[in-house]
């Protein structure tokens, strides 16, 4: 489903040229539940960013379900974002001026889906993390589980194959933790695929597989 | 997705109201300029009391003699005779009138002195134009043939002449130089700004001083030519430049120093440009010194917007970098930016117009220029629209560029 090969991250500044990944090879099999984890500042984030195709690699080559996607225009890799991709950050990255609701339209505004399917779409979405009575609220009215929760909406009501999750617990106590990390394994047991970024070792004793980092190079 | 941005604008708007009222402002101020600039630009060019049929039209009221060279020229109205022979015979035409281009005189009120605009027209003068008669009628082929001391007033001359009571001044009395005329009629008077329909009185061309019957094609009086529809005008003109071209050289020569006969029926806006310009080329000169001025009234405040725009990018710097990661190609976030752009500046439009309604209700009654009706009107409110959204786009071009190319994954670390 996702496949890396020799990918490596280069940030070039004028006096200083720093490695952020080196040589990653990873292979995530559809439906896989994968954590990824290292400690602060080892290229975590920077390699699920290049996975979600939030940033480009320095070298190296990435396919999404078999296709790479090296030679892809701006236009064709926001088609599959859109598509095949769903994100969630640690710190949320709600529109605090949209209603929740419009917050988890969001993804559908750019497909060719009416007002009225997105508006069903979304409240699916919401009703599946717990949420479906919070729809009119703002983010700045929920709590950060409840916050979190409209964030999992968002990235599940494009239907997406694949779920990034970048540190989802992060912001949370555990309990709140545990009960976010109880909806994504009900996601991929549903069938989603899922590459998770977290530094709890609890947390990632829970998911398939576990890729570790340490100083941008792949450990285990 | 319109709704969405919409209300994304609307947030932005209420985030910051110091930040609102300072672009609302400027927004607001600009629009106005060009909102009262556009109602004047109407008022001076578009179909108004008392010429509402400007746009079947054609204006004859140069005659330019000038050699091959142009090193020597003369210009300035046509005489009487002139526009008889060759602008009243043209069969396209609905009709033709012909008018003096101004005239001044003075009538004397218990020993004060009125200083009066005169006009002396023919018969169809008042078909071509559409003057409201408040009272009596104007004057007829009779009246012209046996060149009658008649005269038609507007109604501001009659209050300052007779002083208003009520009653009917026809049939009443006007020394004008030390000739009677009798009011037959009173019109409602008309703005200055419409110079070739605009004076306080009118006589029949035959009354005295008209010089109706001045020899030579230069003279002082100029045409206004009515088509049944606007369709017919180039068939007028044409019809008339074949008059033109007939004429013999001998007859505008001036003893060998003229070899050129420019004369023209143009449209008012046309006629009013020819002025300024002789050329096509002196014409796109002046086109685009227009162009450039309008666009420097729009464009500084508009880079004046653009940079505050741009310095706020960062605060909404996540919101870009979601909409990305979840699939927004930057031609939907530089349309996002664009709209929210125009929806504010559309609100400053709004401001605008009620602004410019009360600036030009205050020029109407301030009596700068008498019988003012500078109004918002179709034209001018489409007009109005289309300098909003060229206004918007102005200035949300270059901030929405900017934020629809910001990196995903730096937008997400703000």
């Amino acid at each position: 489903m996702i496949k890396l090969q020799n990918v490596e991250k280069v940030y070039r500044t004028s006096s200083i040229e720093t490695l952020a990944l080196n040589n990653i090879n990873i292979d995530v099999k559809k439906g896989e539940f994968v954590s990824i984890m290292g400690p602060s500042g080892c290229g975590k984030s920077t390699l699920l960013n290049i996975i979600g195709l939030l940033d480009a690699p320095s070298k190296g080559q990435i396919e999404i379900d078999g296709s790479p996607v090296e030679r892809y225009t701006d236009k064709h890799l926001a088609e599959l974002r859109n598509r095949k991709l769903g994100f969630i950050f640690q710190s949320f990255h709600l529109i605090n001026d949209l209603s929740v609701i419009d917050n988890v339209e969001i993804p559908l505004l750019y497909r060719n889906t009416s007002a009225k399917q997105r508006r069903e779409l979304a409240q699916e979405a919401l009703e599946k993390v717990g949420l479906s009575n919070r729809m009119k609220h703002f983010p700045k009215q929920l709590s950060g589980g409840q916050k979190q929760r409209v964030a999992i909406a968002r990235a599940i009501v494009g239907k997406p194959e694949i779920i990034l999750a970048d540190e989802p617990t992060g912001n949370l106590d555990s309990a709140m933790g545990n009960e976010i990390l109880g909806i994504l394994q009900k996601l991929n047991t549903d069938g989603a695929t899922i590459v998770m970024v977290t530094h709890d070792e609890a947390m990632a004793k829970k998911t398939d597989r576990l890729i570790r980092l340490f100083d941008g190079t792949q450990v285990s | 997705m319109l709704t969405n941005y919409i209300k994304i604008a609307w947030k932005v708007l209420l985030r910051h109201p110091f930040y609102t009222f300072i672009t609302l402002f400027g927004i607001t101020l600009t629009l106005t300029v060009l909102m009262v600039v556009t109602s004047f630009l109407d008022h001076l060019f578009g179909a108004h009391y008392p010429e509402e049929k400007r746009s079947r039209s054609l204006y004859i009221a140069t005659l330019i003699q000038t050699d091959s060279a142009n090193t020597t020229m003369s210009s300035g109205p046509a005489s009487f005779e002139f526009l008889k022979k060759y602008a009243k015979t043209l069969k396209t035409a609905e009709r033709v009138s012909v008018m003096n281009n101004f005239g001044f005189s003075n009538a004397y009120v218990n020993g004060k002195r009125i200083k009066l605009n005169t006009k002396y027209t023919d018969v169809e003068f008042w078909s071509v134009t559409d003057f409201e008669f408040l009272e009596g009628k104007p004057y007829d082929e009779t009246n012209i043939r046996n060149a009658d001391h008649v005269a038609v007033i507007t109604d501001a001359l009659r209050d300052q002449y007779f002083g208003f009571d009520g009653e009917s001044v026809v049939g009443k009395t006007i020394d004008i130089e030390n000739i009677n005329y009798r009011v037959i009629g009173v019109v409602k008077g008309s703005p200055p700004t419409r110079v070739y329909t605009y004076s306080d009185v009118y006589f029949p061309y035959t009354a005295p001083k008209s010089n109706y019957e001045e020899k030579g094609m230069r003279g002082r009086f100029v045409a206004i030519v009515l088509a049944k529809n606007p369709a017919d005008l180039p068939a007028i003109q044409a019809e008339f430049d074949s008059h033109i071209a007939r004429i013999p050289r001998s007859e505008y020569s001036d003893n060998n120093r003229f070899n050129v006969l420019i004369v023209k029926a143009d449209t008012y806006f046309d006629h009013f440009l020819s002025m300024f310009t002789r050329s096509d080329k002196d014409r796109i000169a002046l086109y685009a010194i227009v162009g450039l001025v309008l666009l420097m009234i729009m464009g500084l405040p508009a880079v004046n917007l653009v940079n505050v725009n741009v310095s706020r990018i960062l605060e909404r710097a996540s919101e870009i970098g979601v909409r990305k990661a979840f699939g927004a190609p930057a031609k939907a976030l530089l349309w996002q930016f664009i709209i929210e752009n125009i929806f504010i500046t559309f609100i400053g439009g709004a401001f605008a117009l009620i602004l410019t309604f009360a600036v030009i209700q205050f020029i109407n009654a301030s009596g700068w220029i008498a019988y003012a009706d500078l109004t918002i009107n179709l034209p001018v409110f489409l007009i109005s629209i289309l300098v909003c959204l060229v206004f918007g786009l102005l200035s949300g071009v270059l901030p929405a560029f900017r934020m629809s190319r910001l990196k995903i994954a730096e937008a997400l670390k703000v």
